[in-house]
């Protein structure tokens, strides 16, 4: 247990630490609430809904697919070369971020993307109106490379749950497909997509490299925002309101989290 | 629920399966399975793992389909029904109660299917929980109920439809010895309660012996005979049925007459009229004496008790007879006359046995 004690306190508490020490101290160290109150300026909370927005639609988008994915994956055979690509698969695009999924994407969707000139040599513009890539709609469709894979991670073993007696059973007492699925199926299975559609929001709220190397001006959401506020070109940095934005991410991704908790500990004892 | 409440609700249906068969990428399972359940009877389909009496079972409920053959309920063909609109009720082996459910919603799921409206579906609930002894468990979960206690839901369940046939696939497979025992009895009483056909899938002999109105016996896709308990036990029609229920002595001896000669002691065959020639007899344990009085000279019927297990009212008895070890059970009061180390000879009952030709047989063990 020491190691685990000390890697949680160095890495996930002492940090959390020095993140509140700082949203309550100002430029001269004096105790302060300024940090906090100034969260309400317009800029930022424009930031908060930007965050909340691309993490709700990212989170949905990536639950719906990869819990479909999931779906696919825990019907087939247990041992079957889907589950294994897929599984596998998911494990490392679940951590594919930043830089080099930037990069995948602009070189595929971007102005001058291979998919991009593919579809306008065939007369489909995918950017008829302007290029979304660059802006909230396309960090979310970036964002949804990583979200997919995780859901599928971390749903398929609450789908690997579901019994198939409890189908039998169902039509054996005389229900239908609806009704396994009304009754049965997605009253037990809601509990753990919910938990998990919450992770995601996790995820992709506390996201920061790929928006970084996405949105490179401005501090669309509230990682780059804080980015923005520690490492000002005109001298004008506020690590103390930096750090208070960081807290409230802190608070908000806790509860998230726990509530991501609560559902599973529900999921796990139907789903043993 | 009362008995006659209960037996009320549905009288039982003859059910009859024609000729079924069944394969799996090329493997057969089930090869012209026919058999016939008289209304209200309860049959259990005995046999080692791979029978094929699960598939019976399954195509029985439309949970999966058969190759050629028919499944009859009372005179209806169901063979092309799904499972939901055969009305079956069926226990499954283990984990089948839904766990989100407390156990009088389990019972009532079926109803609320039907449309039974609510007052009504959670008092005909909570009669059949009270028909399985479970009255009080009602609004407990299934993660808060035994093994035995879940089991006892799952027939409530499958009852509280009054479907017309129930199915129990082992339903007592995953309960250690003591509940199993209780609960073979307490589904035997609602079943003669209910009146209800019944069949009943295991690949435990003392179950389908204890339980069953008829048991038939099992191999390879077949039926390999089926009658009352008594009969499949006391006249194997098969050198399988006899080994595979019960416990077997197999003894190499000679036939002639219509009898097989075995070191010495001459015993009657079922089937009489076999060529002569090598041999191995099945004899039950229970055929075997074992005779102490007097001065026991030395013969080949002539060995040493080498081990005594006592089963509570008999006992099993291991004599060695120096190129092959034989059993013998009795009364425990006789067997502890035979301690270890005794000399005894053995002697046979006179009842008819069968026999296995070398070729077909397993090794024997005298």
């Amino acid at each position: 247990m020491v190691p685990f004690f000390l890697y949680v306190g160095l890495f996930l508490l002492l940090p959390t630490v020095v993140i509140a020490g700082g949203s309550f101290a100002d430029k001269n160290g004096s105790l302060t609430v300024s940090n906090l109150t100034s969260i309400e300026q317009a800029y930022l909370v424009k930031s908060f809904v930007n965050s909340a927005i691309i993490s709700v639609a990212s989170a949905l988008v990536g639950a719906i697919a990869g819990a479909l994915l999931a779906y696919a994956v825990a019907t087939g055979n247990p041992r079957g070369a889907l589950r294994r690509i897929v599984t596998s698969a998911s494990g490392v695009f679940a951590q594919f971020g930043g830089v080099t999924l930037v990069f995948a994407f602009i070189a595929t969707l971007g102005t001058v993307g291979i998919v991009t000139v593919f579809l306008k040599d065939h007369g489909i513009d995918i950017f008829p109106n302007g290029v979304w890539l660059y802006e909230l709609s396309g960090l979310t469709l970036i964002y949804t490379y990583f979200q997919i894979p995780l859901m599928v991670l971390v749903f398929l073993p609450a789908l690997d749950g579901i019994r198939p007696q409890w189908r039998e059973a169902t039509e054996s007492l005389g229900g239908s497909t609806w009704h396994y699925w009304r009754y049965v199926a997605a009253p037990l299975l809601a509990p753990a997509f919910l938990g998990c559609t919450l992770l995601l929001f996790a995820n992709a709220f506390s996201a920061y490299a790929t928006a970084a190397v996405l949105l490179t001006q401005g501090g669309v959401i509230v990682p780059l925002q804080i980015s923005n506020l520690f490492t000002s070109e005109t001298g004008q940095a506020q690590p103390g309101l930096a750090k208070a934005l960081a807290l409230a991410m802190i608070a908000i991704v806790t509860i998230v989290m726990l509530l991501y908790a609560l559902l599973q500990r529900r999921t796990s004892r139907w789903l043993r | 629920m009362t008995a006659t409440q209960a037996g009320e609700a549905r009288a039982g249906v003859e059910v009859r399966l024609e000729d079924l068969r069944r394969s799996y990428a090329g493997v057969t399972a089930l090869d012209g399975l026919s058999l016939t359940l008289a209304p209200g009877e309860l049959v259990a389909l005995l046999g080692p793992s791979g029978c094929g009496k699960t598939t019976a079972m399954r195509l029985v409920a439309g949970l999966e389909e058969a190759n050629s053959g028919r499944v009859m309920f009372g005179g209806r063909d169901v063979t092309g029904l799904p499972a939901n609109k055969r009305d079956v009720g069926m226990v499954f082996q283990a984990y089948s109660l839904f766990p989100h459910m407390a156990a009088w919603e389990n019972v009532a799921f079926g109803l609320q299917i039907r449309h039974v409206a609510t007052g009504e579906r959670k008092q005909r609930a909570l009669d059949m929980l009270e028909l399985v002894g479970l009255g009080k468990y009602a609004n407990r979960y299934p993660s808060q109920l035994s093994g035995g206690q879940q089991q006892r839901v799952a027939l409530a369940r499958a009852l509280a439809i009054r479907p017309q046939v129930l199915l129990l696939d082992e339903p007592l497979s995953a309960l250690d010895a003591k509940v199993r025992s209780r609960l073979r009895d307490e589904i035997r009483r609602v079943q003669l309660e209910v009146g209800i056909t019944t069949l009943f899938v295991t690949h435990d002999q003392e179950e389908a012996l204890a339980i069953a109105d008829r048991v038939g016996v099992m191999q390879s896709g077949r039926l390999e005979q089926l009658g009352p308990p008594t009969e499949i036990y006391s006249r194997p029609a098969t050198p399988f049925v006899a080994d595979f229920v019960g416990l077997t002595n197999r003894m190499r001896g000679d036939v002639g007459g219509g009898a097989i000669k075995i070191r010495g002691a001459s015993i009657p065959l079922v089937h009489p009229d076999v060529p002569d020639g090598p041999a191995i007899a099945l004899v039950r344990p229970e055929a075997v004496s074992l005779v102490t009085d007097g001065e026991i000279e030395e013969g080949p019927l002539v060995g040493t008790v080498i081990a005594v297990v006592f089963l509570g009212a008999v006992s099993r008895v291991t004599v060695d007879l120096g190129d092959a070890t034989v059993l013998a059970q009795m009364q425990t009061s006789a067997a502890s006359q035979t301690p270890a180390g005794t000399k005894v000879r053995l002697a046979f009952r006179n009842d008819p046995v069968l026999i296995q030709r070398e070729e077909q047989a397993a090794p024997a063990s005298a």
